[in-house]
């Protein structure tokens, strides 16, 4: 019986299988699987039925016939709003990211240079707003920016303006909207580089005479480095494909490659050029993401 | 001189960066209490859209919903996070390694719209190849969910096992505790606080996802953001507006509590090093 129950140990994958296996295949069928299928689909084209596309490939008389369609991809091409989305989306990130820098920046710093019991308060408050609802955070701008909004009646009423500016419907009001939602993702990282900082080395930087702009510059902002480049990472990347910011806040020319895209697919149920459209979004992030792969698995793999 | 400007200038940023993410909220709490259908004009104190919330049957069917989804992707994103993070920490070297890490901290910053459209197509070819899933709702959802969320989990745990002292699990192992007990005796209850923040992250991203679900989901499965979203794209509403605060109070209370817990946890912790 014990040579039966070793026997049979032995054809069942190790425990150390099985627990690199559960997770590994889960991401593999539900994550990087479904990014083949894009490319697939992207090859593909509409087709009025269910699923509304023309299959890539098929057997029929012992042949398998692939059918690579290329329009979609010369469609994106050819046609001027999708090179305009895609441009304007990486614009508007691109600010957003930058000005959640300049704000987070220095709130990371302040932060980490609380006292300790203060740290985790001041982190709570900043983390506590994400934990509510996305959707509400971007809604309550609505309300704000609008022509007949409360920051149009304060500004009337202070009398800075005469009339009601336009900001609802604007670029402006995008930016806003993804730096408001965006910048906790921004501080997170940023201050647990600066909280490791060796507060030594800005000492040593003092009494050697550096001014403090000086030591700034040359000593902690090189050394945050990782952080900066995690931080923008988590705003840039979510922020290109953002969907539910230029949808309510943006106007009509707000052109962003998560809104086309979304079109494209609800509204026009043109699931090859979506695909098209994600495939070549993935392309254009594929260096963003890296960067941020690199900065993330030294997180993940340190001591490890 | 100059270090007290500097030091000055960064609490000021800090002061006027938590006022830039409260006042919008704030401004919604008060509003929810307005009389008025105008949200910016102030027309009386009412907690009438209050009782308009909770007449509002679709509305809190899609709640029901979003909880029971959050709450199955969050106790699966645990587990499947959990075992990718302690692969991360404690395997050495090992094949797939590289894969595994990828597929890890790519979902953190996916835009949704990629993610939500690559896992409609996954579970549109399923159903042709395996008849599963016939329709789209909430089990599609709760995969979805889960594999996101899981990345998530992954980073917060395999910070607090990078944390942990290894030389406690060796000692178990030394003494003869298999692999497996020594996870379960030792270290489970050693990450315990980070598997609930784990969770908790989890639960509130999935309740919050919009663009995802909205990919993934069939026409029996609404979430409570589908609901809103629907509601917030025909303007503002002051209905939306109770619903708001009563999320804001929910959140409030639970990260109250959990500042709570973790400062007497904190605090028991350095008591021994006092004595």
């Amino acid at each position: 019986m014990p040579e039966l129950l070793s026997k049979l140990r032995s054809r069942l994958p190790s425990g150390r299988t099985v627990v690199f296996g559960i997770p590994f295949i889960w991401l593999l069928l539900f994550f990087l699987l479904p990014f083949a299928l894009v490319l697939k689909i992207s090859f593909s084209s509409a087709l009025i039925a269910v699923p509304p596309y023309q299959p890539v490939f098929s057997y029929v008389n012992e042949t398998l016939n692939v059918v690579l369609n290329f329009g979609n991809y010369l469609f994106l091409a050819s046609d001027s709003l999708y090179v305009a989305a895609y441009w304007g989306s990486v614009k508007i990130a691109f600010i957003s990211t930058l000005v959640c820098l300049l704000i987070g920046y220095p709130m990371a710093y302040a932060i980490a240079r609380a006292p300790l019991q203060l740290q985790l308060v001041l982190l709570l408050l900043i983390m506590l707003p994400s934990w509510t609802s996305f959707l509400i955070r971007v809604y309550a701008w609505m309300g704000i920016l609008g022509n007949q909004g409360l920051l149009n009646n304060f500004l009337l009423w202070l009398g800075v303006i005469k009339e009601p500016l336009r900001m609802m419907n604007t670029n402006f009001a995008v930016v806003l909207g993804i730096v408001y939602a965006y910048l906790p993702f921004m501080i997170l990282p940023l201050y647990a580089n600066l909280v490791k900082l060796d507060t030594s080395l800005l000492e040593a930087a003092s009494d050697l005479g550096s001014r403090t702009l000086n030591t700034f510059w040359r000593i902690t902002l090189p050394l945050s480095k990782g952080g900066i480049i995690a931080g923008s990472m988590l705003v840039f990347i979510p922020a290109v494909g953002e969907f539910v910011i230029p949808e309510l806040l943006g106007g009509p020319d707000t052109l962003m490659i998560g809104k086309v895209l979304w079109e494209e697919f609800f509204n026009n149920r043109d699931w090859p050029v979506a695909s098209a459209l994600a495939i070549v979004m993935l392309l254009l992030l594929i260096v963003p993401i890296t960067l941020f792969h690199r900065y993330q698995s030294k997180e993940l793999e340190k001591n490890g | 001189m100059a270090k007290l400007l500097k030091i000055r200038f960064s609490t000021l940023m800090l002061i006027l960066g938590l006022l830039f993410l409260y006042v919008p909220m704030i401004i919604l709490v008060i509003y929810s209490f307005n009389s008025s259908r105008l949200v910016t004009v102030w027309a009386g104190f009412s907690t009438h859209w209050y009782a308009e919330l909770f007449r509002d049957q679709q509305l809190l069917s899609a709640v029901w919903m979003s909880l029971r989804i959050a709450f199955y992707s969050a106790s699966m994103a645990v587990c499947l996070g959990t075992l990718a993070a302690f692969v991360m920490t404690r395997f050495s070297r090992f094949r797939g390694r590289t894969m595994l890490s990828s597929m890890i901290t790519a979902p953190l910053v996916m835009p949704e719209v990629i993610t939500g459209l690559s896992l409609l197509l996954l579970f549109v070819h399923m159903a042709q190849l395996v008849g599963w899933p016939a329709d789209r709702g909430m089990a599609t959802i709760w995969i979805a969910h889960t594999t996101f969320c899981s990345a998530y989990v992954a980073v917060v745990v395999s910070s607090r096992l990078r944390e942990l002292d290894l030389s406690i699990e060796e000692a178990a192992m030394d003494l003869g505790a298999t692999p497996f007990k020594t996870f379960f005796l030792i270290t489970l209850p050693m990450i315990a606080p980070a598997l609930i923040s784990g969770w908790l992250l989890a639960f509130t991203l999935s309740l919050d996802d919009l663009v995802i679900a909205s990919f993934v989901s069939g026409p029996g499965a609404t979430t409570l953001p589908m609901v809103v979203f629907s509601s917030v794209r025909l303007g503002v509403s002051p209905k939306i507006n109770a619903l708001a605060t009563l999320i804001i109070l929910a959140v409030s209370i639970v990260a109250f509590l959990a500042w709570f817990w973790m400062r007497r946890a904190e605090e028991k912790r350095r008591q021994p090093v006092q004595e």
